[in-house]
């Protein structure tokens, strides 16, 4: 006993102490599922592409991105980002420009050469063939996806060019071509065979001609809906889909490139009148008068292109309100910009040369357009009708099993249709037809046909709980507007093609993807570490980035409640 | 240099702890993994315990600044109570604990003896205690620290209580506010309006080089004020809004929360002062209403039932709407002291 006066005992750290035994509930980190990911159609993983991106690590970010979506650059360009109406930022200032950010990784990723990921290590080909029908984005898309996974695909394109609608029907002024090529190319890169102008006109003989396994049909829906107009016969009507084909194809023509030979012409444009829209550029005959029936986003870009060829007028008529115009209104915004006219609430009860004779509508207390027997005329030298579209269904014709309804080809969550091994996505199934959509299509149905292939059943991994915006813990987020993407100016936007709406560059790009929450995935910002009064919160360089030290946490929750998005869950101890 | 660090904004900007694109001597002292954690694990808080999370805060911005030079003496209270139960400490810095009342005293010694061993150009001193050692027992000792003008920086962490014996009232309970020796019964519950004193006010009037108020909730505001205290000689009194979620009645998860609502409701004017004379705010970011920072609290659930006191808030949001005015904390409010 040696012990200064008074003392008994060893003086020791209060590390001996365990207050985790104190504890009756533990925190965790945890993924939860962002509603941006949740909302995206082709299933991106867009909170963790931007985390890259955070950091300026581009490529990260790319190729994080074109796991789910090879074509990034076209997609930042004309999907409608429902990942944007979702985004939790929205609740707190401006929602996430989404869609700028993708944009600059594409075309970074197209400025740099980077090249789409090959099967992953240990993936050997499989020896299995697969027959894509279409090469618009569901079918690139899963022709992308298959290739990774080892399969032989073949594209049979029924086209002079691949890209379906994002070619035939999406107007340069919101993809530019090269855009397009280049994202296409890269595909093809990876081993993929595309034929075009190789329609098939029976699905079961090409693919046992072919000796293919497996067939994906995304043969989208091309053939503009007509509605009938008792018309005289010099009355000038044509479609939208037709119009806007023949102007790519009268473009492709003058670009003096490519070298199939594409019917040059004009197969709806005869009998227009002498001047305006049209000829120029080899396009249809429009005149300067041009009325566009219908109020969805084709009719926008058809509006805008009539507008581009020279029409003096663009009028849209649509049978109900703004509010009700099935178009996002941003696009409707776009068109007004650029001096399309709106004609609300009318319809068009008959076409006569020079002019049309509109009826006026009202809605009634369920918001359907009802018509009140009022007339009116207006003077116009061609009508557009924007419609919708049907899919051709003949390469189904006789195949045992396929079910179709309202014209459209039914499947079963696998995106497989009733005749097994045959699966189809994109346009013509029931879905919402957007570019997004297919490529999600195209994905879903390349992880089953992967299975089907090997004789299993593709299970999807499990989805965790969806992030809200009460989950988070929004004081950390610094105050920041949304970056304005720059628009090209309004002469241009109205005489030629030229892309309107400008990318990003790279400094607002990052000040962009830095405006994302991080919604339930834990971004690095040392919260949990600092806020703990019981320093229980340790840094790692395994998983997180940070681990609980058990012995010390008292279980108070502190880390859970800063956490600013909403990644640390509280789970009850088991005594 | 990368694209990421040529950017200003980070996302979180500088208001949580840290930031994985920030450059790391950016970061605050509490990102650092070598943070010297000067109350270390296995001390005896209760959950969710705002002071050791304040002192730790506190202590670790001024060991970075001192490089682990530096003494601290320790009033009697929860801090001590609970970092210390013999035979163990949680101090991992030089640490003594005397009496209740003489924390200050005891800085004021340990300057002087290391002044006289001509080490004070070396290490530094830091007193604290809570709200009880401080403003009420310990204020003799500490109007004497502050006008002798010794080399001592005072940190009081403020729980509004004598917590550690039990939640008796302090002169830093707030008003309404209930505690054992000011229950919640009669026609004026809870602790009464006419009492109570503001310790960095009184600290200011001794015209000391520096006073300033933190609260746990601003890590990177209380940070810098330790810095600056640190860079400087002379009396300086540092004034932590701790919450303790046994004495208020808070859930232990909400202690920062809560923190942050009693300096955006302007309860608690957050402040720096340079000899007397206030030379900065942090101001409100996003105002709430007082109610919203009462209903966290037990301690002050009288106030809303069986039916609200409308009268009794509105007071209260009355001191807050003063302090607002009084403090400028708000952009569009003229203020100033």
């Amino acid at each position: 006993m040696d012990k200064p006066f008074a003392i008994t005992l060893d003086v020791g750290s209060s590390l001996a102490n365990h207050t985790g035994s104190w504890r009756d509930e533990r925190p965790q980190y945890v993924h939860r599922l962002p509603p941006c990911n949740h909302a995206c159609p082709a299933g991106e993983n867009i909170q963790q592409w931007l985390y890259h991106a955070e950091s300026g690590d581009y490529e990260s970010a790319w190729r994080e991105l074109v796991l789910d979506n090879p074509l990034p650059a076209v997609m930042g360009r004309v999907c409608y980002h429902p990942c944007e109406t979702a985004c939790n930022r929205a609740q707190l200032d401006e929602t996430v420009g989404v869609h700028g950010v993708e944009r600059f990784l594409g075309d970074e990723a197209i400025r740099r050469g980077w090249a789409l990921p090959g099967p992953p290590q240990g993936v050997a080909p499989s020896g299995k063939r697969v027959l894509v029908i279409g090469a618009g984005p569901s079918g690139l898309s899963a022709a992308y996806q298959l290739a990774r996974r080892g399969h032989e695909v073949t594209i049979r394109e029924a086209g002079p060019r691949p890209g379906g609608m994002m070619r035939f029907g999406i107007p340069r002024y919101r993809l530019p071509r090269d855009v397009l090529d280049a994202e296409i190319q890269r595909i093809l890169d990876l081993g993929v065979t595309l034929l075009c102008q190789a329609p098939v006109a029976n699905v079961m003989e090409a693919m046992r001609e072919g000796g293919y396994d497996a067939v994906f049909l995304a043969v989208g829906a091309h053939i503009g809906r007509r509605a009938y107009i008792p018309a005289g016969d010099a009355a000038h009507i044509l479609d939208a889909v037709g119009l806007l084909r023949s102007v790519e194809e009268a473009q492709e023509g003058s670009d003096g490139e490519g070298g199939e030979d594409r019917p040059g012409g004009v197969e709806d444009g005869a009998g227009g009148a002498e001047d305006g829209a049209g000829g120029a550029e080899g396009g249809p005959l429009l005149g300067r008068r041009v009325v566009v029936y219908g109020g969805g986003n084709t009719a926008m870009d058809a509006a805008r292109t009539a507008r581009r060829l020279g029409a003096h007028d663009a009028i849209v008529v649509y049978r109900r309100t703004r509010e009700r115009m099935p178009a996002h209104d941003f696009e409707v915004q776009e068109a007004l910009d650029e001096g399309v006219m709106m004609k609300w609430l009318s319809t068009i009860k008959q076409a006569e040369p020079g002019k049309l004779v509109l009826e006026k509508m009202e809605l009634d207390d369920t918001g359907f357009p009802q018509p009140t027997g009022e007339t009116e005329e207006l003077a116009a030298d061609s009508l557009v009708l924007a419609l919708g579209q049907d899919v051709d269904l003949s390469l189904l014709d006789g195949v045992p099993g396929i079910e179709i309804e309202d014209g459209v080809v039914q499947v079963d969550e696998r995106m497989m249709t009733g005749h097994p091994g045959i699966f189809a996505g994109g346009d013509m199934v029931p879905a919402e037809r957007t570019v997004t959509v297919g490529v999600g299509h195209g994905k879903a149905a390349a992880r089953n046909i992967d299975a089907y292939l090997s004789g299993a059943e593709f299970v999807h991994p499990p989805v965790p709980d969806l992030v809200g915006y009460e989950d988070l813990n929004t004081w950390y987020y610094a105050d920041a507007p949304a970056t304005v993407a720059p628009q090209l100016d309004l002469i241009r936007r109205q005489s030629t093609f030229d892309e309107v709406v400008l990318g990003l560059d790279a400094d607002n790009a990052l000040f962009e993807a830095r405006r994302c929450l991080s919604c339930g995935n834990c971004f690095g910002c040392d919260n949990c570490y600092g806020v703990c009064p019981d320093n229980a919160v340790l840094k790692v360089d395994s998983g997180d980035g940070y681990a609980f030290d058990l012995d010390y946490c008292k279980g108070c929750g502190l880390c859970a409640v800063e956490c600013p998005c909403g990644a640390i869950e509280m789970i009850p101890e088991t005594i | 240099m990368s694209p990421a660090s040529t950017i200003r904004f980070y996302q979180t900007g500088s208001i949580a702890v840290g930031n994985r694109l920030l450059d790391p001597d950016q970061r605050s002292v509490q990102a650092d993994e070598q943070r010297s954690n000067a109350i270390t694990c296995g001390h005896r808080a209760c959950q969710g315990c705002g002071e050791a999370l304040g002192a730790r805060y506190a202590l670790d911005a001024a060991m970075r600044a001192t490089g682990g030079r530096m003494i601290a003496a320790n009033a009697t209270g929860c801090l001590e109570v609970f970092s210390t139960p013999y035979p163990e400490s949680s101090w991992r810095l030089p640490w003594i604990h005397s009496l209740f009342a003489n924390a200050p005293a005891v800085s004021t010694g340990i300057a002087a003896a290391l002044r006289a061993k001509g080490l004070d150009r070396d290490i530094r001193v830091v007193g604290q205690g809570g709200d009880g050692g401080t403003v009420d027992i310990g204020m003799a000792c500490l109007s004497g620290m502050f006008e002798r003008g010794d080399d001592v920086l005072y940190i009081c962490y403020d729980n509004e209580a004598y917590m550690n014996t039990g939640v008796q009232r302090s002169g830093a309970t707030p008003p309404a506010a209930r505690t054992t020796t000011t229950p919640a019964v009669g026609p004026a519950p809870g602790a009464s309006f006419t009492q109570g004193k503001s310790a960095p006010l009184i600290a200011m009037a001794h015209e000391i080089p520096y006073v300033a108020t933190a609260t746990v909730a601003e890590l990177r505001d209380l940070e810098a004020k330790v810095a600056t205290a640190m860079t400087m000689r002379g009396p300086r009194y540092l004034h932590v809004f701790v919450p303790c979620p046994l004495g208020w009645g808070s859930d232990p998860r909400e202690t920062i929360h809560v923190a942050r609502l009693a300096q955006q409701s302007g309860l608690f004017p957050v402040f720096e002062a340079h000899d007397g004379e206030v030379t900065g705010v942090t101001p409100i970011r996003r105002q709430v209403p007082v109610e919203d920072y009462l209903r966290t609290q037990a301690r002050f659930a009288h106030l809303f039932k069986p039916q609200p006191h409308t009268e009794t808030i509105a007071r209260i949001q009355a001191q807050a709407d003063r302090n607002i005015r009084r403090f400028g904390l708000l952009p569009d409010v003229q203020g100033g002291s």
